[in-house]
């Protein structure tokens, strides 16, 4: 029995292609990225990154002041946009507070305000300065109980944290609790901010491109990393609902390595074809593949030969990296969300910077935008650990 | 109403060496001390090479997930899994913050890879051969109550079963001071959708609200369970011990609670 159908009611993003979902389609219809060479705080790398402008001057005001930091600013600037907030608003008369779960995904949350906190610490005592808030900023639950509070909800909340597919399981454990009757509507969302430790991070495994990343090029040599946030609001679709929803999702282990994906792409392979099984659909029924695509010469081998093994060469792919950057928790659903806006606007975007594919690569990878009608949507997440997820959208009057 | 079976617990606290260990002190037949945790115990799960890159954190989830999975003798490899834990593995983070601090930012690979949440539930994946779903999640204090429900929801969508893992260890000087946990604590347990050959009962959960949530009358185990967000199981731990029918009611939100009825076998 395939699921039945997750409408998405509303939705937004939030990355360097823009703020909201009018300024990130002229970002993919003009083809001009959101990245830019490295200059956030103080980090000295060579390195692109997907930064989203103006944060630092948005704080949080009001009763929600303590939640103040950068990951939580994001997450406000998102709910704030495309009339989010309000279509929430509406579905609460509708079901009730108590009755829309809350599920957002992060990997890092606000830990870059215990960054600065260490950085500005008392030199004797090695106090952290009592301004440093940990529950509202750094705890991973915070983006989570933010979001909560700002929407005025009740329902089951919980953060997911699996690194680099975090929001894109918010939307298989969304579904979880309503099947369960625990609540009726879900907002789902995904926020991730740049800090020090994921740009050093990434840099001490040697994975940081000092160039524009371009996933299959040839010549790939790693990622960027940006920051997004992005919601959306789930309902049971009814017989005539139109718009897109979630139609299937599968979750794997790679039970491989921490860091290293499986390198034939075994456990990636396992969560689409869950996602195939829980969608009720063949593989010949995608129609285009957002990919995980992080442009590390290892990752994309391993995605590509699971994607072929399941879906052969036919079905238009292509990554999205190349214009937000890898925004690791908020991928999902930064992904996600571009997968929709394919579905309602027929563009396909292409796979920025990449100039020459990877002879050893056989995807049917998109190097240009292509206007094409797609009903059906497949968005690959994965994380380490060898945590993965895929999910399909789809037009629900296919 | 979310309904499963119990099969196999497993659990390491001070005073707390497994699940068998502490029956008598969780009914009250022997009084419970506060004991220094015992030194976590060189794993059988990780190869010897792994065993050396991975923080004491992750060493005490695999041991009270392997105390869960030999009690209840199911093949490893076809479970599910739920990390649950209010705020990761501080111990890693700490020393990337401090590497942050120092010239050129020298952060350790290794440390990078043991600081994201789900790096427990990456190396149990890999010692147990499991390819099927795993969630890592926290809720704050009620992370246990959030975990509890999204393996009951897993174990309902997917009909197989699911093994909980709820932990949380006190983070280093620095954060300790701004997050107080006051001592480690791990407890797993092994959710099955039909009664398994050790079969410790059933569980049925629903959200509550505007209850007051239960505590333990022994003064040591109370203050672990108020010290730890993971040791907010603690009272379900006892009406299991005990195995009279019984409920309990656990934080999980500000205004949410999770009654979590047990019904012995």
């Amino acid at each position: 029995m395939p699921m039945h159908p997750l409408r998405l009611s509303a939705y937004t993003t939030l990355s360097a292609l823009g703020r909201g979902k009018q300024a990130t389609l002229g970002a993919l219809h003009r083809e001009r990225g959101g990245l830019r060479p490295c200059d956030f705080e103080d980090a000295e790398l060579d390195t692109w990154i997907g930064r989203v402008e103006g944060v630092e001057e948005e704080p949080i005001r009001g009763e929600l002041a303590p939640f103040d930091c950068r990951n939580n600013r994001l997450a406000n600037l998102a709910l704030h946009q495309d009339g989010f907030a309000e279509r929430v608003a509406t579905a609460v008369q509708r079901y009730g507070a108590q009755r829309i779960g809350v599920f957002v995904g992060t990997s890092t949350s606000g830990i870059l305000a215990t960054e600065q906190a260490y950085r500005t610490r008392d030199a004797r005592t090695g106090r952290l300065p009592d301004s440093f808030v940990y529950q509202h900023t750094h705890n991973v639950f915070s983006a989570a109980d933010f979001a909560r509070r700002r929407l005025h909800l009740a329902g089951p909340t919980l953060a997911v944290s699996t690194a680099c597919s975090s929001s894109a399981k918010v939307f298989a454990t969304a579904y979880r609790h309503m099947q369960a009757g625990l609540c009726d509507a879900a907002v789902v969302g995904g926020v991730d901010s740049l800090c020090l430790t994921t740009l050093y991070g990434f840099k001490a495994l040697g994975l940081l491109s000092h160039r524009l990343c371009q996933p299959w090029d040839g010549t790939r040599d790693g990622l960027n990393i940006g920051e997004a946030a992005g919601f959306a609001l789930l309902e049971w679709a009814k017989p005539d609902d139109r718009g897109v929803a979630l139609l299937g999702y599968g979750e794997s282990s790679d039970a491989h390595h921490m860091s290293a994906v499986h390198p034939e792409g075994a456990g990636a392979q396992l969560a689409m074809q869950r996602a195939l099984d829980k969608a009720g659909l063949r593989a010949e029924q995608v129609d285009y593949i957002n990919l995980h695509g992080t442009a590390t010469p290892a990752n994309d081998v391993a995605e590509d030969r699971a994607v072929v093994r399941q879906f052969g060469t036919r079905p238009p792919c292509s990554s999205t990296k190349g214009w937000t950057g890898h925004t690791l928790g908020a991928a999902g659903i930064t992904e996600a969300i571009i997968s929709c806006m394919s579905i309602e606007q027929g563009l396909l975007p292409a796979t920025l910077n990449t100039r020459t594919i990877d002879p050893r690569l056989s995807a049917n990878l998109l190097l240009e935008n292509r206007a094409s009608p797609v009903a059906v949507v497949l968005s690959n997440s994965f994380g380490f650990g060898g945590n993965n997820c895929s999910l399909i959208f789809g037009n629900l009057r296919r | 109403m979310l309904s499963c079976h119990l099969a196999g617990i497993g659990l390491r606290a001070p005073g707390l060496s497994g699940w068998a260990e502490s029956r008598a002190v969780l009914v009250g037949h022997e009084t419970y001390r506060e004991t220094a945790m015992p030194a976590v115990p060189e794993q059988s799960l990780l190869a010897r090479n792994t065993v050396r890159r991975t923080t004491y954190t992750i060493r005490l989830t695999l041991q009270v997930a392997e105390e869960a999975m030999n009690a209840a003798a199911m093949p490893n490899a076809e479970l599910a899994s739920v990390f649950a834990c209010s705020g990761g593995d501080a111990s890693a983070l700490d020393q990337i913050f401090n590497a942050l601090t120092l010239p050129d930012r020298p952060v350790s690979p290794n440390q990078f890879n043991n600081s994201v949440h789900n790096a427990p539930a990456g190396y149990w994946s890999i010692a147990t051969q499991s390819h099927h779903p795993s969630t890592s999640l926290s809720a704050y204090d009620g992370s246990f109550s959030a975990g509890l429900l999204e393996a009951l929801g897993l174990l309902t969508t997917l009909r197989q079963a699911v093994l909980l893992i709820a932990y949380d260890v006190p983070p280093p000087p620095p954060l300790w001071v701004h997050r107080p946990i006051a001592a480690p604590y791990a407890v797993a347990l092994l959710l099955t959708p039909k009664p398994a050959a050790t079969h410790l009962g059933r569980l049925h959960l629903a959200l509550a609200h505007g209850q007051a949530e239960s505590r333990l009358e022994e003064v040591g185990l109370e203050r672990l369970r108020g010290g730890n967000p993971a040791a907010r199981s603690l009272p379900l731990l006892q009406i299991i011990a005990r195995g009279r029918e019984n409920r309990v009611v656990l934080p999980y939100l500000t205004d949410t609670l999770l009654s979590v009825r047990h019904q012995p076998c």
